[in-house]
């Protein structure tokens, strides 16, 4: 294979990994690492450094339209960045002390059981029918958006913010301790205690994953594990093809979103006990 | 915004949104126009990238010589050279999302929306911290 095939090829499979990872809400970590090292035997350094470039572009390339169309719920984000940023530097100065495997056995059980609890919620979202939540009235996080899919304006209210934002807290200790799942955590905790339609906290974790993202990928660019000519190719098409998925998300029906993201969260939960149970 | 929707959304927060929307916009598309020139600009000078397999093998194991540090990839931009441009371009995305959260304070000052810019700001304060830590300690 010559570097210029390479090139096309890795450009292809990104703009796939770009539009699955803006419509579940997920940096394509999960596609851009696998594809990269296996069928291209890339280094996984570098094969992770090149997912870091993914997650910010996701983020990124999806983030103007879901703000745009009211998807990303602006507030909500800017809100549970708190969580996600104060847990990130913990997770870096945790980071030796614990048990790289311990974590991965707990972070896949954690992803277990968030695919159960989010498979049983498939029957429908909870609208303005959610406990009150004084703290998310004083931060005015409630708001509504324009389903595409239905015709309709959906109005929905947030419920059980403190407990979010714990759960951001301890999303952002784990990506920061193990450089990934952010979207995987994030999803399901916006979804299980805060109680937001589907395509909102899709949308609402794609546009915090790019600052998680963007914190550590200093470090990754000072080690020298970006290599430019692996993460052009990456970077250019997952941008496309968040772009385009962007475009997507409103169209489709909110139980299809769910089914997929549940099916990649069993997927990430079987690697993640691979790598906890074997190294 | 979607001119037929038919979302309540009071001006201010229109005004927030669109700023948002518009740097997040011009942050993508600018790295990508950098990664793609830098990528052709890469190519124009190694014509062997095109056809030689050997070249793959190099360019994908750690060894090789990257520019990992600001200074590299300015001497590398003014001598033109492809993959220091490509970086120009990745450093330019890394920094959008953090771009995103500069202008979000601004623009809730604007909005009157004291509470929000104050929490914005911690989070910038927190997001800069990290990226000194990490620094340090990579």
């Amino acid at each position: 294979m010559s570097p210029l095939v390479f090139t096309l090829d890795v450009f292809g499979a990104s703009i796939v990994a770009g539009g699955a990872g803006s419509i579940l809400g997920l940096g394509g970590g999960i596609i851009v690492i696998p594809v990269l090292t296996l069928l291209f035997h890339v280094d996984i350094r570098y094969a992770i450094g090149a997912s870091i470039v993914s997650v910010i572009a996701t983020s990124s390339g999806a983030a103007a339209a879901y703000v745009r169309e009211h998807l990303a719920n602006m507030r909500v984000a800017m809100f549970l960045e708190l969580g996600t940023t104060t847990g990130a530097l913990t997770g870096a100065f945790l980071a030796g002390i614990l048990s790289g495997r311990a974590l991965y056995i707990i972070f896949s059980l954690v992803l277990g059981y968030s695919a159960l609890a989010m498979f049983r919620k498939r029957h429908g979202e909870s609208g303005l029918d959610v406990p009150p939540d004084r703290l998310a009235d004083r931060l005015r996080l409630h708001a509504q958006y324009y389903d595409e899919q239905s015709g309709e304006v959906v109005t929905y209210r947030v419920t059980h913010t403190g407990v979010g934002l714990v759960l951001m807290y301890i999303a952002g200790v784990v990506s920061g301790l193990l450089g990934i799942g952010s979207g995987s955590l994030k999803v399901p905790a916006m979804d299980l205690a805060m109680r937001l339609p589907i395509k909102v906290s899709s949308a609402t974790s794609n546009f915090m994953i790019g600052v998680t993202a963007a914190a550590s990928a200093g470090v990754y660019f000072a080690r020298g594990d970006i290599d430019p000519f692996i993460a052009a190719p990456v970077a250019a098409g997952v941008l496309v093809g968040a772009i385009a998925g962007s475009r997507i998300l409103g169209k489709l029906k909110n139980s299809a979103i769910r089914t997929a993201f549940v099916i990649v969260l069993v997927w990430i939960c079987i690697q993640m006990m691979w790598k906890g149970l074997h190294g | 915004m979607n001119p037929q929707s038919p979302l309540k959304v009071d001006r201010d927060t229109r005004t927030v949104e669109r700023i948002i929307s518009v740097l997040l916009r011009a942050g993508v598309i600018l790295s990508l126009l950098v990664v793609v020139s830098g990528t052709v600009v890469s190519f124009i000078h190694h014509p062997a990238y095109l056809t030689n397999g050997k070249d793959l093998r190099t360019l994908t194991t750690p060894g090789h010589a990257l520019p990992d540090t600001l200074a590299e990839v300015w001497s590398g931009l003014l001598a033109g050279r492809g993959q220091s441009i490509v970086v120009a371009g990745l450093l330019l995305l890394i920094a959008t999302p953090v771009l995103r959260v500069a202008v979000s304070i601004v623009a809730f000052l604007v909005e009157k929306d004291r509470l929000f810019a104050l929490i914005t700001a911690i989070v910038l304060a927190l997001l800069l911290l990290s990226f000194f830590l990490g620094k340090a300690g990579g």
